[in-house]
């Protein structure tokens, strides 16, 4: 009880300058003015038991401050204020705004006088005025302060709140509240029966624990009643738990899909594995850093549209260091794929040195835009932005790569090169520059995811080795030659991640992964959308 | 008599010199060391012997790999892993010697156990109080996996940067295994403090000197193994798997049985060298599955060059002889150096070191020869048959 009055009490502190502007102020002001003039407990009874009456919720400030002792009549003129102490004397606010008045002496301020009875009658007014207070997130906080911490005394006040309540969402909440107080008041059964079924109904985690905590009390049919509703509630809330891994396996999916889509297409093209594949993301990752640098520096307005600005340019600097590999490196080592494994492997050793020479060896901070922090509920399902973005991200990536491949020449002439080398090149394709361009892309890609989790994850010289394992086994699982493998096997590779990790734990969640794909290339040893054709290899 | 000639044939010169330097150094060394007084200008100081020790069981590690990589033409990037397990079997041999000399005073369960609050020795540690035991599976832990993971993979044709990319994913998956502290190998940290092996301490100068001629003897009758097998008829097939692995299958031999073969006796190589390994570093820890690890390994290989016996020695003592003086002298820059190793080798130097010279030696022979023929008038194709018998003798 004392919890909740005191709870009430603090929420009504924070929040009565919202609610500080009302029709009916001088009416509020008069009653409030009354309380110089209380002389006795009974006379202050009745002055509190006035205010409250107004139901203006500017009346809570000056409520709080009598319970807390801070409310104060000056001397000789009886004006009330709110005082703050301070060395010779008081600083003086105004009860109902809180606009500072100047300040007075000691001896000028009379204390209005307070005790423990009268503090329980304070809250209970306390709570009423702020379930009436005018802005509606007042209303739902009280709400949901009096849902869990029930008290009986408050049913009253709440069912008088319900019946004024236009907002359906604080109705909700405020039926929720009074269910929860029925619970520990001594009302009649059938009432107690019809609060369980309400409560049941919500089904959030906080309701069940409210249940779970008078189930243990409670006794007889009452008893019964509210463990089926718990079982209910947990049954829903299990179904919001499948839900919820799923997004967070969807989640998982998008980045998997992002480090690995570009590997997917020079893998499929050039059947070249590109193990700087990882050092293409972090080189991403490192240019969203730099940009979000310098529009710190230069252009702090901008800095919402940092990522924007960020992803053409990851996409360009990633690509042309693709670029580079490609003509310096790899086109001199076609035909010898393990070769290329190895090259490319020392690439992205001096990738990695080479950005921990220039930005040190530490973790580097990338900012969020305002509009990928924060995150929202359906239902039972938490959401952040940045997840959601990033998923969104990784699919308009994704669309947009399957109409370059699907419905432009160039993306003829690299499905014709992965299909038949030779033949694409007998008819006339320059399967060189395909190859080139083909990595730059692949690169640029990856540059792009960079950015994308560089939102998301640190952004350390070390950001790509943690992913190029994880996306070889997408590419691996879903199979080269046709995006659309490499979607599958993202988020199919995703999803099974999550769901394994509530029951095998993080690290052995993995583990089964691996060795899952590990018995699957032996079941398919081109992966899940296997090219198909005739050619035999040496 | 069979096996004389094939021995005979399979000792090139610089197979036999490769394995007379080691037998030498098995024996001067530790004298160097242990007989020549300290301020003497012959002296090896302990810290060179048991540095050059770990060189050699790199080299021994890399030599596996070539017998699968060079001759077989399975890039393995897990062969790491084979090594940490030997390591591991070792390293939980030297655990149960420690005894109650540990920290926790604990006799039977090492301290890690009782730090974890573990009641009893797991059942896998039974057994390791035993040197045997521990042999044995130094050569079975690392050899069963290899068959398991190569019977599943050959089998279903799973070749080429697939199979390096699983294999990668085999040694991550043992990493994150190992890390775990409820897997009872002690976690992040492994196992250490060791203090004896057999009975002898392991911190002393003879037990150093030992362990490294035990190292050079076991790396010797390594090279002997491998170029004996390479030159017997299995070797020949497994290098025509190598490099023509269906046309291997369409004359009627099984290429998997051939891989499958090599990549377990590989992997019982690599284990052997892990086990030499851990009692010279005096740790073992679940890094040392790491994928960056293998790979370097294959590049210890490369620059040597493949498919030469002698080659991946040289490569292991020379890519970890520069890594040491690296890493003293300019530790930036060590990373930018293997990097361009990586590229410099695969794009210019191909075969590698001893590759290349064999190369080189054997095209001047040929040239000469052919100067010789121009005299005699001998057919046109001697020099160019040569040069292959030459290729297919190392």
């Amino acid at each position: 009880m004392f919890l909740l009055r005191s709870a009430l009490l603090l929420l009504a502190v924070l929040l009565a300058p919202i609610s500080a502007v009302h029709a009916d102020e001088a009416a509020t002001r008069a009653a409030v003015a009354k309380f110089g003039r209380a002389m006795s407990f009974s006379d202050v009874e009745k002055v509190v038991k006035e205010v409250a009456a107004t139901g203006d919720p500017a009346a809570v400030r000056a409520l709080a401050a009598l319970a807390d002792g801070n409310l104060y009549a000056r001397q000789p003129d009886g004006a009330v204020f709110v005082v703050k102490e301070k060395s010779d004397g008081f600083d003086l606010f105004d009860p109902l705004t809180g606009k500072a008045e100047g300040s007075a002496g000691k001896d000028a301020m009379v204390k209005v006088k307070v005790k423990n009875s009268l503090r329980r009658l304070i809250g209970d007014a306390v709570g009423n005025l702020t379930l009436a207070a005018r802005d509606p997130a007042v209303r739902l906080a009280a709400a949901t302060t009096m849902l869990n911490s029930p008290d009986a005394s408050t049913i009253e006040a709440l069912d008088a709140a319900i019946a004024k309540e236009t907002d359906a969402a604080v109705r909700r909440r405020m039926e929720a509240a009074r269910a929860s107080a029925v619970l520990v008041s001594d009302r009649s059964e059938a009432e107690k029966e019809a609060a369980i079924d309400l409560l049941g109904a919500r089904g959030d985690r906080d309701t069940l624990s409210l249940l779970l905590s008078y189930e243990a009390t409670a006794k007889g049919p009452l008893k019964d009643r509210a463990a089926s509703a718990v079982s209910d509630m947990r049954d829903v809330l299990a179904w919001w738990g499948v839900a919820q891994n799923a997004w967070y396996g969807i989640s998982l999916g998008s980045v998997l899909l992002l480090a690995a889509i570009g590997l997917a297409i020079t893998f499929g093209v050039m059947g070249v594995i590109n193990m700087a594949h990882g050092e293409m993301v972090m080189l991403g990752a490192y240019t969203t850093f730099v940009v979000q640098e310098i529009i710190r520096a230069s252009f702090p307005g901008l800095f919402d549209w940092s990522l924007a600005i960020a992803v053409p340019l990851a996409f360009l600097v990633a690509g042309a260091v693709g670029l580079v590999i490609e003509r310096g490196i790899i086109r001199f080592l076609y035909g010898r794929p393990l070769e290329t494994l190895l090259a490319t492997w020392g690439v992205s050793l001096i990738l990695q040195q080479a950005v921990r020479t220039i930005f040190g060896p530490n973790n580097r901070d990338v900012g969020n835009p305002s509009w990928m922090s924060g995150e929202f509920d359906i239902g039972q399902l938490a959401i952040t932005w940045n997840r959601l973005w990033i998923v969104l991200f990784a699919l308009a990536v994704f669309t947009v790569l399957l109409y370059v491949f699907n419905r432009t020449s160039w993306g003829l002439h690299m499905r014709a090169v992965t299909q038949n080398r030779r033949m694409a090149s007998s008819m006339g394709i320059r399967t060189p520059w395909v190859d080139a361009l083909t990595f730059a892309l692949g690169s640029g890609i990856a540059g792009i995811a960079g950015v994308a989790l560089s939102q998301i994850d640190n952004v350390s010289p070390n950001l790509g080795q943690s992913y190029i394992v994880d996306s070889f086994m997408v590419v691996v699982f879903g199979g080269v030659g046709n995006l659309w493998g490499t979607l599958v096997g993202a988020f199919s590779l995703g999803i099974l991640n999550k769901f394994l990790e509530p029951y095998a734990g993080a690290v052995l969640g993995k583990i089964l992964i691996l060795v899952l794909i590990i018995l699957f290339i032996q079941k398919r040893p081109r992966g899940l959308f296997a090219q198909k054709g005739r050619a035999v290899e040496a | 008599m069979m096996i004389v000639r094939a021995l005979a044939d399979g000792f090139t010169w610089r197979v036999a010199a490769a394995v007379l330097v080691l037998v030498a150094a098995a024996i001067v060394v530790p004298v160097l060391n242990l007989s020549v007084p300290a301020g003497s200008a012959l002296h090896v100081p302990t810290y060179a012997v048991t540095l050059f020790g770990k060189y050699l069981t790199y080299a021994l590690l890399a030599l596996a790999l070539d017998l699968v990589w060079g001759y077989c033409g399975i890039l393995s990037l897990g062969h790491g892993a084979f090594f940490a397990l030997g390591g591991y079997a070792m390293g939980m041999y030297l655990m149960r010697q420690i005894g109650s000399r540990g920290v926790y005073g604990n006799p039977i369960l090492p301290d890690f156990m009782v730090f974890l609050n573990w009641k009893q020795l797991p059942w896998f540690w039974y057994g390791f109080d035993h040197f045997w035991v521990a042999a044995i599976m130094v050569l079975a832990v690392p050899g069963l996996l290899a068959f398991v993971f190569g019977w599943f993979a050959f089998r279903s044709r799973v070749t080429g940067v697939y199979l390096s990319i699983i294999t990668q994913a085999m040694t991550y998956a043992l990493l994150l295994a190992f890390f775990r502290n409820d897997m009872g190998f002690g976690g992040n940290n492994g196992l250490t403090d060791f203090k004896d092996i057999i009975g002898f301490d392991i911190q002393s100068d003879e037990t150093r000197a030992a362990l490294f001629a035990a190292s050079a003897l076991t790396l010797a009758l390594g090279v002997v193994l491998v170029a004996f097998f390479v030159k017997s008829k299995y070797g020949k097939l497994m290098i025509a798997v190598r490099d023509a692995e269906s046309r291997t299958r369409f004359l009627g031999w099984r290429p998997e049985n051939v891989k499958l073969f090599a990549f377990t006796a590989s992997a019982v190589m690599a284990g052997i060298a892990g086990a030499l390994y851990v009692p010279q570093v005096g740790i073992i820890n679940p890094s040392e599955f790491a994928p960056a690890n293998s790979i370097e390994v294959v590049i210890w290989t490369a620059v040597g060059g493949r498919a030469t016996v002698v080659g991946p020695i040289i490569g292991a003592l020379v890519v970890n002889w520069g890594k040491s003086w690296f890493t003293g002298a300019f530790p930036e820059f060590w990373l930018f150096a293997l990097g361009g190793l990586f590229i410099l080798v695969t794009l210019f130097l191909p075969k590698g070191i001893v590759g290349t010279l064999v190369e080189g030696w054997t095209a001047r022979r040929a040239r000469r020869a052919s100067a010789t023929a121009e005299k005699d008038v001998e057919p046109e194709s001697f020099g160019k048959d040569e040069e292959l018998r030459a290729e297919a003798a190392e």
